[in-house]
């Protein structure tokens, strides 16, 4: 009965995913009916179907909305997927994907390369200075955090932060010296937005996310060992630290990627694991691929806010997670 | 056939900001034979639960060995281990809440390897593990919002999942009202497998023991029958206790009587 009711949850997240993937395609400052939508869509992917909508809409549609769309999917999907794991392994509710020092180490990398070095090789000059500062941030915090051997939660999240913090230090003071205009780049971009999304750009986060849920997927007991501590989790027959290890790297490439081209979007993975873990309980296996689903149908709506709200603008997708996400959880909190 | 032997422990907490337990392990002797209970007893920060830890492969001995069947623990895997000793331990942090049969699965971890599902087998194991503690109708409770005593029984139906050959049980009748202390211990007595228990009570200790090891100030004082250990002036001179010590009137084993008069 468990099960039967778990499978139609999966079903219905599923169902709700694909809806709301097809009907956001619809919104943003040009508004595309979601009838013209969907025919633009059978006939991209299948070849039939009469052409009868302009080229400008199936221009917007199948070039710069379906790409957003999808990598908004990927990177809920991701940042819920690595928060999940996250608080399981430092058993801290409160973990999230950018308190391990990945972001901030991501912004300086990118605050770097835009105020001193210039978009040597174009748009994906900022994705890949980001990445390259997300993962020495990542072998800093290793670093630091590992002592005789042995990596201790605790110690993790707080070199994280303490790093973060540095890391943080030095960008802003990079901003506050440099050049105004380059600053508002990566203000921008800090803030979070699926701007960057090309059809060419996708494989990559694509990938991260569902080599990262694989591999996450088949450490699921031992993450349920580690989530009840550190000796029970032994006494099961586990190596605490090279689990912890192995989830560390693992969440934090696949920030590194997520980050680099979508910037910081706060609080999905905070929030997405604590919500869908009221929905189908704690165990691992059951909980990722509801935390996935939850976090894609997420994302896919904060970003049709963010591109109408202040239309033809965008609002920074971050501002509108943030401010959504922590409005809906005061509410969940007080019906509590 | 014995099960498990400490020869010779030596052990000292690391670093200097554990400052909680200052002692160390020394010389420590241990044995534990097939479908035997052992209890250890000693006084607060004697050394129980460090060499428990020794003894189920989470701290690594400076010195000495610790063998499992005849096998250096340490050069088998914690894996190995948790296939053949299943331990509980006195707290069970639960910050995120799983349901009852999800932690008494957990027992199944050192069974599985990494996309391993669980079969009808392990799904019978779990279930007959929570009738032989008697929590057979908690299986979809959350564990978060079971009594101490009901916790307490669900990690020892894990422990019964896992089908270890040795038990090593770290106070676990701390928190019980004494109706559960009984049904507890009689429940491990009745499952014979080998066991080693750190028992506060030493009433308790007394009544379900094959034999004792008393441990002081990191060393094995004294070990034998209960009524070879227990005897006033090791009460005396081990736990600072005056106490009479006379012989269960129904059941024979020693009884303690505490002298609380100064």
């Amino acid at each position: 009965m468990i099960n039967r009711r778990y499978a139609l949850l999966l079903c219905a997240l599923g169902a709700l995913l694909l809806v709301s993937c097809v009907i956001s395609l619809g919104f943003g400052s040009a508004r595309v009916p979601v009838d013209v939508v969907w025919r633009i869509l059978l006939n991209k992917a299948f070849g039939f179907g009469e052409v009868n909508w302009s080229t400008g809409q199936e221009h917007i549609v199948w070039l710069i909305r379906v790409p957003r769309m999808l990598l908004g999917a990927l990177v809920g999907a991701g940042l819920a997927l690595i928060g999940a794991v996250l608080q399981a392994v430092t058993r801290n509710p409160l973990a999230d994907p950018h308190l391990l020092g990945v972001t901030s180490g991501a912004t300086l990398g990118a605050v770097i390369v835009v105020l001193h070095v210039g978009e040597v090789i174009g748009l994906l000059t900022l994705p890949i200075a980001a990445f390259i500062g997300a993962m020495l941030s990542m072998l800093v915090v290793l670093a630091v955090a590992s002592r005789n051997g042995r990596l201790e939660s605790d110690r993790l999240l707080l070199c994280g932060v303490a790093v973060s913090f540095v890391m943080m230090a030095a960008a802003n003071l990079l901003l506050f010296l440099g050049d105004h205009r380059a600053a508002s780049a990566v203000m921008f971009w800090m803030l979070g937005g699926l701007g960057l999304a090309r059809w060419e750009l996708l494989a990559i986060p694509a990938a991260t996310v569902l080599l990262g849920l694989l591999l996450l997927l088949g450490m699921a007991r031992p993450l349920n060992a580690l989530m009840a501590g550190e000796q029970t989790a032994v006494t099961l027959g586990l190596n605490a630290r090279n689990v912890r290890l192995k989830v560390f790297l693992i969440a934090s490439l696949m920030t590194g990627v997520l980050v680099s081209i979508s910037g910081s979007i706060g609080f999905v993975g905070l929030m997405v694991p604590h919500i869908a873990r009221r929905l189908v309980g704690a165990e691992h296996r059951r909980l990722l691929p509801v935390c996935v689903l939850l976090g894609s149908v997420f994302l896919v709506w904060v970003d049709v806010a963010a591109r109408t709200l202040i239309a033809p603008e965008d609002l920074p997708i971050g501002v509108a997670t943030a401010a959504i996400g922590g409005l809906f959880f005061i509410g969940l909190m007080r019906k509590r | 056939m014995t099960s498990l032997t400490l020869t010779e422990l030596a052990w000292t907490p690391p670093g200097h900001d554990h400052c909680v337990h200052r002692f160390q392990l020394r010389d420590a002797s241990l044995l534990v034979g097939a479908g035997e209970f052992v209890g250890l007893i000693g006084p607060n920060g004697s050394g129980k639960t460090s060499l428990l830890r020794c003894a189920y492969r989470f701290s690594k001995p400076e010195h000495g060995d610790v063998q499992l069947e005849h096998q250096n623990v340490w050069k088998q895997s914690a894996k190995w281990c948790a296939q053949r000793i299943a331990v509980v331990l006195q707290e069970f942090p639960d910050a995120f809440g799983l349901r009852v049969d999800e932690v008494v699965a957990m027992g199944r971890t050192p069974h599985k390897g990494l996309f391993d599902n669980d079969t009808l087998h392990d799904q019978q194991l779990v279930r007959s593990a929570l009738a032989s503690v008697g929590m057979q109708d908690f299986e979809d409770h959350a564990f978060a919002t079971l009594s101490g005593g009901e916790k307490q029984r669900v990690i020892l139906a894990r422990a019964l999942a896992q089908q270890p050959q040795l038990l090593i049980l770290d106070e676990p009748t701390n928190h019980l009202d004494p109706r559960y202390q009984l049904e507890l211990l009689r429940l491990v007595k009745r499952l014979n497998i080998a066991t080693l228990a750190s028992i506060h009570d030493l009433n308790l200790a007394a009544a379900f023991c094959d034999r004792l090891y008393v441990i002081n100030h990191g060393r094995i004082v004294a070990s034998g029958t209960p009524h070879e250990v227990l005897t006033v002036a090791l009460l005396r001179d081990v736990f600072a206790v005056e106490a009479l010590i006379d012989t269960h009137p129904l059941s024979g084993y020693p009884r303690i009587t505490w002298i609380t008069q100064p």
